[in-house]
Order: structure tokens, then sequence, then C-alpha cells
């Protein structure tokens, strides 16, 4: 570094530098700063993100055989096989179906428990509390809170047992488990957490003098929460949505532990590809999947802009 | 709304909130007394009476996979996880706050490594591994591709803290004198350290509990989610709820042990606190 002026470096930032020398002062100059802060964070996304992924599309492209796992080629071969077979269209149809029902459901509840945490529990810290009982499950095992859900649903079951003994049914019911209901059950489980957070994020930055003002022109409770709370925090609902849409669209492992083979998925049919080292095949799935994941976002970032809502 | 009596809706809302909270902690509950089945016991109720049998099952292990070794190795990757995540998280964050070239393209490329399918990128992971004639490990490919599911949450912590930081205790310790790395260290740190707590959490706990984007990335040696998987495409013992009853108690008291160090962090701050501390 140069020898600063030192006739007019009062209050510069090379008054700055001198104190601790030459080397923290190259890595504080206010430009040079941020890159090398958020080189790191950069280095981790370009290794393991955006290079894998890329190669993902690459290798849609290549061939394979069965001793050979990866053949540098181009080839459209892995997606005419993804397009050519009518599994593909059954397996996206199940997979969009799950995903819309699944999106539904952890709206609707996501929504109504963010309301009641935003508008009706009145201290913070019980907010507080609330908010964590939902998210401390968010950081235990998700296997886990899966297979939890087998001694409940299976044919000797804690529900079917239940519903017996109280003659709601004579048989055991063989739909609760290793089914899309199970599936749609472990997702909405596992993933309200992902519309809770944004959702009651968004509600608390809603000035509540609006509501109030609403209230003292008359209008009802369901008028307050259809007119101003729901267009008010749609971007905490977009955000949700976002969440939900990409990890169940892609998922394969509630789909393996809770449907038990029954249930289709776009990501079990990549696993299963992966299984028997079918890399190609497996790389083409995913660029279709990827390809579906990233429309729907788009239209759903249209309405929301993620960095203002932090 | 916000005054006086309770509506009728607050009551419902309430009941619905506490059915949330049970469908949400029950099921887990329900395995945990499971996981205390009699050695005649099976997967499911009545219980055959009440013994720690199939923790004991677990710890002699003969039939089951190398439990206590995949345990160790997630472990001490939640450990690395948590490090890494932490400190560039951090170290991001603080480059954030001043424009650069890239800011937002940066910004978009975290918010897509954690909405990308996570099949695609272990998949990714792994192919590139392949090519490269690298073995994958757990500590080496697996690391990686957990490090693409904790930083993009790290990385919105700290943009969350930031926003609400307030730059003028920084610019008075600059103004009285200190150095770059002393207002960090004395102004920056303090400040932020309950949202660095948070971060950590999440390094730890989504590490620790990470199975998609692991899977492809692991190679020959699972971590514990991936045992688990193994585990229970074939359980058939009870054996499986003690596993999961203890690595979700271990869930529990790293999470006990973050809330408890983040009410600390407060109280002593509104006991020794100057305005500073109002500001995270």
């Amino acid at each position: 570094m140069s020898q600063p002026d030192l006739n007019n470096t009062m209050a510069t930032p090379e008054t700055r530098r001198r104190v601790s020398g030459p080397f923290w002062s190259v890595l504080s100059t206010p430009r040079i700063a941020p890159y090398l802060q958020v080189m790191p964070i950069t280095a981790v996304f370009l290794v393991f993100f955006l290079i894998p992924v890329i190669l993902v599309v690459v290798i849609s492209f290549f061939d394979y055989q069965t001793y050979d796992i990866l053949i540098p080629d181009f080839t459209l071969m892995n997606y005419q096989d993804v397009f050519s077979s009518s599994v593909t269209y059954e397996t996206y149809w199940t997979t969009a179906k799950l995903s819309l029902i699944v999106w539904a459901v952890t709206l609707v509840l996501g929504f109504t428990l963010s309301y009641f945490l935003a508008f009706h529990v009145r201290s913070r810290s019980r907010q507080v509390v609330l908010l964590l009982l939902c998210t401390i499950p968010f950081w235990t095992s998700n296997e886990i809170r899966m297979i939890s859900w087998i001694p409940l649903l299976g044919r000797d079951g804690v529900v079917n047992t239940v519903l017996q003994t109280m003659g709601i049914v004579k048989q055991p019911l063989e739909w609760l488990l290793y089914s899309k209901f199970a599936v749609v059950l472990g997702y909405v489980h596992l993933y309200t957490v992902f519309m809770i957070v944004p959702i009651f994020n968004s509600m608390m930055r809603i000035d509540k003098s609006l509501i109030e003002a609403a209230v003292d022109s008359g209008a009802k409770g369901w008028q307050v929460v259809l007119n101003i709370i729901l267009p008010l925090s749609k971007s905490g609902l977009a955000i949700g949505s976002i969440f939900v849409i990409s990890i169940v669209m892609g998922d394969f492992v509630t789909v393996n532990v809770l449907g038990g083979g029954q249930v289709a998925s776009i990501g079990k049919v990549i696993v299963t590809d992966l299984s028997s080292l079918q890399f190609p095949p497996a790389a083409a799935e995913s660029m279709v999947l990827l390809a579906f994941v990233i429309i729907l976002i788009a239209a759903l970032v249209k309405i929301v802009d993620i960095r203002k809502e932090l | 709304m916000a005054h006086g009596k309770r509506s009728p809706a607050f009551y419902w809302l309430a009941i619905l909130f506490g059915l949330f909270v049970l469908f949400l902690y029950g099921p887990v509950i329900v395995i945990a007394v499971l996981s205390f089945q009699g050695p005649e016991g099976g997967l499911t109720f009545p219980m055959h009476g009440f013994s720690t049998h199939w923790f004991h099952q677990l710890f002699a292990g003969q039939s089951i996979g190398d439990i206590s070794g995949a345990f160790g190795r997630s472990l001490k990757l939640g450990l690395v996880v948590m490090v890494i995540t932490t400190i560039a998280s951090f170290l991001a964050g603080l480059g954030f706050r001043s424009r650069f070239k890239g800011a937002s393209a940066i910004f978009y490329i975290a918010i897509a490594s954690l909405i990308v399918p996570s099949v695609v990128i272990s998949l990714g992971i792994g192919a590139m591994f392949e090519l490269l004639k690298i073995d994958r490990t757990w500590i080496t490919s697996a690391l990686g591709a957990q490090l693409t599911w904790t930083l993009p949450f790290g990385l919105l912590i700290m943009f969350a803290a930031f926003n609400r930081f307030n730059k003028s205790y920084e610019e008075a310790a600059r103004g009285l004198g200190a150095s770059s790395l002393r207002v960090i260290w004395e102004i920056v740190l303090p400040i932020l350290a309950p949202s660095l707590l948070g971060v950590a959490l999440f390094g730890f706990t989504l590490s620790y509990d990470e199975l998609s984007r692991t899977s492809q990335a692991a190679g020959a040696l699972n971590t514990l989610p991936l045992e688990l998987q193994a585990m229970q495409t074939n359980a058939t013992t009870p054996v499986i709820y003690a596993l999961g009853t203890l690595t979700t108690l271990l869930s529990f008291t790293v999470i006990g042990l973050a809330l408890a160090l983040a009410i600390f962090l407060k109280r002593r701050r509104a006991r020794h606190g100057s305005d500073a501390v109002k500001t995270a």
C-alpha cells in the first residue's frame, strides 16, 4: 500500500488503515473488503452448487452403458426416453397433484395459524414462544418425524384401533398408511412451518392502524382479513409457496417412507435411476423437474421481492 | 381486535393452534413411548411391558448397521458445517452491507441453492466427483452438499440481522479511533451474537438431519440419517424407535442449549447493557 498523505487523511478510511498494519489494511479497504468477505460463501456455491447443476445439464446429453456410467457425447436419447414413456406423464401428473393439494392445505393452515399468532396473541413474548413451538420440530430429524406416523396410521395402528373400538369402522382402514393420504399428511406435518414463518413475518409488518381504521369504519372481522390482511401478506404467502412447492416437487424421501412403494414421484424416479448408476437418464429427468419448478417459481416471484422481506 | 374482550374467533383459532401443535408433536411422543416397549413388544401398541431393552439392543448392535460410526460422523459433520456456516454467513453478511459488483447475482444464487430440488444438487455433486475420479466421502462431497442447504439459511438470517443493525454504534467506535477489526470484534459481534447463535443452530441441526442432498454425495460411509433410512426399510423391531428417540433427544438438547444461551445473552444485556443492546 502507498503511504497515505498525512495531511489529507483526517477521518478518511486511510486513517483507519494505519492502525492495524498493512495486511488488515488491504482487507478493510472499503472497495476490496466486500469481495473478500463474500468470497467463502461464493466459492462454496460455485463448487458445490453452480458447477454441479451445470454438470447435470451437460450430463443429460451424455451416453451411458452398464459398466461405463458416463460417456461424453451429445445425444437427445435421454430426453427422448423421458418424453416417450407414459410412466413419465403419470408420474408428473401424480407429483403435480400432490404438490397442489399440499400447497393448498399448507397455505390455508399456514395463513390461519399465522393470523392467530400475529393478530390474536397479544404479548410479544407469547408470540415468540408459540412461533418457536412451531419451528422446533423443523430442527429435528424429518425422517424420524415421518417414521413416527407409522405406528399411528398402520393397519394395527393407533388410529385404526380407536376407530374400531368406537365402532366407527368394522375393518381397519387400509388407506391410512402407504398411500397418497399418508404422503400428503407427512408433507403437511413437515412443511407447514415453511408457510408459517414467512407469512407471520409479513403480517407483523402490517400497520395496525390500518386495521383499526377499517374496524372503526365498520368493517367486520372477515372483511378485515380478506381485504386488508390477505393482500398485505401476499409476499409471505409467495415465499412460503416457493418453499413448499419446490420441496414437494423434488421429494423422494417422504414418498418412500409414507408412500411405501405405492406412490410415484419425480424425485423417486431420479433416485431409482441413480441407484442403478444411470447418471445421464437421471440428469435428463432432473432437467425436466428443474424446468417445471422454475416455471412455477417464476410465476410466484413476480408477486414478491425477496430481499425487501428480510 | 387489539383491545378489549376476546372475540369468539380467538377461541376457535386457539383450538386450531392447539390441535396443530398436537399434530406436530404427537407422533414423536408416540414413538418415544413405543421405544420403551418390553422385549416381546412390537412396532405398535399395545405395550408389552416397559423396558429399556431396545436401547440396549441399539448399543449391543450386531444385527443393525454401523450406528455408532454413523452417529460419530453425523456429529462431526454437523459441527464442521456449523462452524463454516456461521463464519461464512457472517462474513458474507458484512460484505453485503456495501455495494459491490455481483452482489445481487450472489444473492440470487444463494436463493437458487435453497430451492433447486435437493435431488438435483445431490446428483450434480455425485456426478462431479465421479467425473473427476475422486471418491465421494461424508467429509468432502457430503460436506459441500450440506453447505448448499445451510449457507442460504445463514445468509438470510444475517441479512435480517444486519437490516436491523444500527450503524451509528460502529461509526461512533470508528470516530473514537478503533480499527476495523476491533469494531467488528467489540461492537458488531456482540450485538449480533443472538443472530449468530441462530445461524449456528440452523447449521448444526440442518446438517445433522440432512438426507436428500447427502444421499448421492456421502460415498461409502453413511451419516446417521442415511443409516436410519437403510434401517427403516427393513425395520421389524422397536429398535428404530429407540434410535429415533435418542437422536430427537439430541436435537432437543442442542435446541435447548441454543435457546438457553440466547436468553442468557439477552438477560446479561439487560443488566449490563447500554443503548447498543436495544438494536439487536
